[in-house]
């Protein structure tokens, strides 16, 4: 695993014998996505991309990945929607689409 | 082209750093600096890396249970003792045998300048092997942006507020670098988000040293300094062109300037592109001008290119 | 069972000697009066090679503590000592050690807190952090404070107690006076105490988030999680000086010694040394018929409630003596005797609080027998008496 993903099958503690041995957890464990955080998001144009991956060094959240050896895969589950990448983009190749209320 | 001039001579570009990420799902503003700037640093040194954080903003965001954003090993510290806690790390590690890790800190100005100051300058003296990343957003931003002793002067935070008599933070920046310097650190570098690729050698050049490295990295925050949040590597990137931040090294008692812009670009559109200086005057920026022009005429007078 | 050595140690060289015998990873900590000779004679142990540990010159109590927070984090076995100044200085780190339930050890040498200024013992520093999560225990001599220190490693790190453990020493009393120590060998002490073993560390292998945040929905039961691990931990003490009494031949009582108080009317309970300079006493006065008993505190916490109510349930008069004052109240092991004595219901016709021997303040056996008498007079109406 690159990246974590959100794991759906982590149950809430109910009881205290629930709870982890002080504060210690195992790294790397998400239950909540950051998606509702955004009010547009980056769409990656392929024809434009030229795969310099600029966007994926800048992106603070990391969400920007290598796919496959051409394309950039971007994790809708984390993209907080800053609008660093298309900023940042050589090639005006990412927009931002408002994705409404 | 600038001349560029690095004590290392290895360049990392986005295709060095493999496809792991270890700083995420994290709750940071959108287009945070110092969220980019921990998630670069980690990816350069891997997942062999125990991580520090105190109590601030990449703390705050990273760790809420049972929410883990570090896919790496990390931990908390308390606010003051994030190079103490660091030293402990190392010293524990070393003692049960373990070999070829990185100790790693992330504090932001507050807890390395003010609060975490003195256990950084133990930890410098006593050559502990650790690297210390201080993330400068330049004020108290996790709890809800108040003045430090990295707060630039003329900038508007919620404990020096610009009014009729005050115009915002009424000192100057501490000098971290040169104070970590002072110390006889191993190994000190500045930097930006806005020049990654030279952070990103930096990182790799202090992962090696054999003692105490101090990376201070410029970590622009859109919601305190009132910036849209998609500017924050271009502000990170204008603060150096514009000469109010620099880019450099210190080792074996050398300073090295890596970067010296060749004219600087205006540091006004710079100030008032960030609601934080937008009430200073004329008057007000002519002083910065002046500041920042004897700091630079002292670089370049001192300093190797 | 190996024949030990003895020695002619004080009360700090053997804590330092305790310390060599546990095997420590890492050692952080700062000079603070009269704590100083336990972390110069590690530094000369460590130096000749007799001691193989990591030892920090930290620039301060903090950071010592921080320090061995973080080296426990990496799953290492650490000790740091300290005082008055040094323990206040170091307590937001206190609680960070106990919420983390980080088993570092500790000595604490029992000193007076300014202001006024002053470097002698008083119980005022340790008893003024009870609430911080640490088990707290109180020595009575240096052969106790060696043997504490071993006992006090196989305590903390028990799985179900996890929990950070204090050593205190009354303040040259203790620290600075000088007695023939037992020292057990390595060897006996490897087998009482073996590796440092945990699940709550950062490792390599299995990457780990740790000293996380809860929130109001959470926060509680992991509170709640760690005051039942100190519960616990009563069992364990007893436990462990079980096997330490079978392997090194020296048996301790538990949480709390009595002497002579099955038939007492008159008993006098401690904390610390002064325990010393009551015994004596105790025995004359009982040559003379009177029936009087001494309880000794050893643990603070976990509190030894029912102990400390089932000796003190047949007496008349009972006198808590202890080295503090909580301003504007009485002394904090008075509240935690007298809360004890109601939870079981017992209720002596009379009780008061014995507030002396502050910054150091000499009580002698004179000093005591007053006290005993003071028990047998009428009521006088005063609860809290400085003596």
């Amino acid at each position: 695993m690159n990246y974590p993903v959100r794991q759906k099958s982590f149950k809430q503690p109910k009881v205290l014998a629930d709870y982890p041995v002080g504060t210690a957890f195992p790294a790397g464990h998400l239950v909540e996505t950051n998606a509702s955080w955004r009010s547009h998001r980056p769409v990656i144009d392929a024809a434009k991309c030229t795969n310099c991956r600029i966007c994926r060094l800048l992106c603070p959240d990391g969400v920007i990945h290598n796919s496959t050896p051409q394309g950039l895969e971007i994790d809708y589950d984390y993209c907080k929607g800053c609008g660093i990448c298309a900023k940042e983009c050589r090639q005006k190749a990412i927009r931002m689409e408002n994705e409404g209320v | 082209m600038e001349k560029q001039l690095h004590l290392s001579d290895k360049k990392i570009s986005i295709r060095d750093l493999g496809d792991r990420e270890y700083f995420y799902g994290h709750k940071a503003c959108p287009g945070c600096g110092g969220s980019l700037a921990l998630r670069l640093a980690l990816k350069v040194l891997g997942e062999r890396s125990y991580a520090v954080v105190p109590a601030g903003c990449m703390s705050a965001v990273g760790f809420i249970f049972p929410q883990m954003a570090f896919s790496c090993n990390a931990i908390i510290s308390t606010f003051p003792g994030t190079a103490s806690m660091l030293s402990g790390v190392a010293a524990g590690a070393r003692a049960l045998g373990i070999k070829d890790f990185h100790a790693v800190g992330f504090a932001g100005d507050g807890g390395t300048a003010d609060i975490g100051l003195q256990a950084l300058s133990g930890a410098i003296d006593r050559h502990d092997k650790i690297m210390y990343i201080c993330y400068d957003n330049e004020a108290y931003m996790n709890t809800g942006v108040q003045k430090s002793s990295l707060t630039p002067i003329g900038a508007r935070t919620t404990t020096s507020p610009a009014g009729k008599r005050l115009k915002g933070a009424v000192t100057h920046k501490k000098p971290m670098f040169e104070i970590v310097a002072a110390h006889g650190i191993d190994y000190a570098a500045t930097a930006s988000v806005g020049y990654p690729l030279d952070y990103l050698r930096k990182l790799e050049y202090a992962s090696k040293v054999d003692g105490t490295s101090y990376i201070h990295v410029f970590a622009p925050c859109p919601v305190g300094w009132g910036h849209d949040t998609s500017d924050t590597i271009s502000v990170a990137k204008n603060a150096v062109d514009c000469g109010l931040w620099f880019l450099a090294e210190f080792s074996d008692g050398k300073f090295t300037l890596n970067h010296k812009p060749g004219k600087f670009t205006s540091a006004e559109n710079y100030l008032l592109g960030q609601s934080r200086f937008r009430h200073l005057g004329e008057e007000d920026v002519k002083d910065i001008l002046a500041e920042r022009d004897s700091r630079w005429s002292r670089i370049l007078s001192e300093w190797s290119l | 069972m190996i024949p030990a050595q003895k020695a002619f140690l004080s009360g700090n060289e053997a804590v330092a000697a305790g310390v060599r015998l546990a095997r420590p990873h890492v050692i952080a900590a700062y000079p603070i009066t009269p704590q100083t000779t336990v972390i110069e004679r590690l530094a000369e142990m460590v130096e000749d090679d007799s001691l193989k540990a990591e030892y920090l010159h930290v620039e301060s109590e903090h950071s010592a503590l921080s320090a061995c927070i973080g080296a426990s984090a990496v799953g290492a076995r650490t000790f740091t000592a300290t005082s008055s100044q040094g323990l206040l200085y170091m307590a937001e780190c206190l609680h960070y050690a106990s919420g983390g339930r980080f088993p570092v050890v500790m000595m604490n040498a029992n000193r007076s807190l300014a202001l006024p200024w002053n470097i002698y013992g008083d119980q005022r520093d340790s008893l003024s952090l009870l609430d911080c999560g640490w088990i707290q225990v109180y020595a009575e001599d240096a052969q106790e404070s060696l043997d504490l220190i071993i006992h006090g490693y196989a305590i903390a790190e028990d799985p179900h107690v996890l929990t950070p453990f204090m050593i205190n020493l009354d303040g040259f009393l203790i620290t600075h006076t000088y007695e023939l120590v037992n020292l057990p060998t390595q060897e006996d002490v490897d087998v009482f105490l073996p590796p440092f073993r945990t699940v709550n560390k950062m490792d390599l292998d299995h990457p780990m988030s740790l000293a996380f945040t809860a929130g109001p929905a959470y926060n509680q039961s992991f509170k709640q999680l760690q005051h039942q691990a100190m519960m616990s931990a009563s069992k364990v003490i007893f436990e462990t000086e079980e096997r330490f009494g079978q392997l090194f031949g020296r048996h301790y009582p538990g949480l709390i010694e009595t002497i002579h108080c099955d038939d007492a009317e008159f008993i006098l309970v401690t904390l610390g040394s002064v325990a010393g300079t009551v015994r004596p006493v105790v025995e004359k006065l009982r040559s003379l018929g009177e029936r009087v008993g001494l309880v000794r505190i050893r643990y603070m916490r976990p509190f030894p409630d029912t102990e400390i109510s089932t000796a003190l349930a047949g007496a008349k008069s009972v006198g808590v003596l202890e080295k503090d004052i909580s301003f504007g109240y009485e002394g904090t092991v008075f509240t935690n005797v007298n809360s004890a004595l109601m939870r079981a219901k017992v209720l002596p016709p009379r009780l008061l609080n014995f507030v002396g021997g502050l910054g150091g303040k000499d009580i002698s056996a004179t000093d005591i027998e007053r006290l005993f008498l003071r028990l047998k007079s009428p009521d006088d109406g005063e609860t809290v008496a400085f003596i």
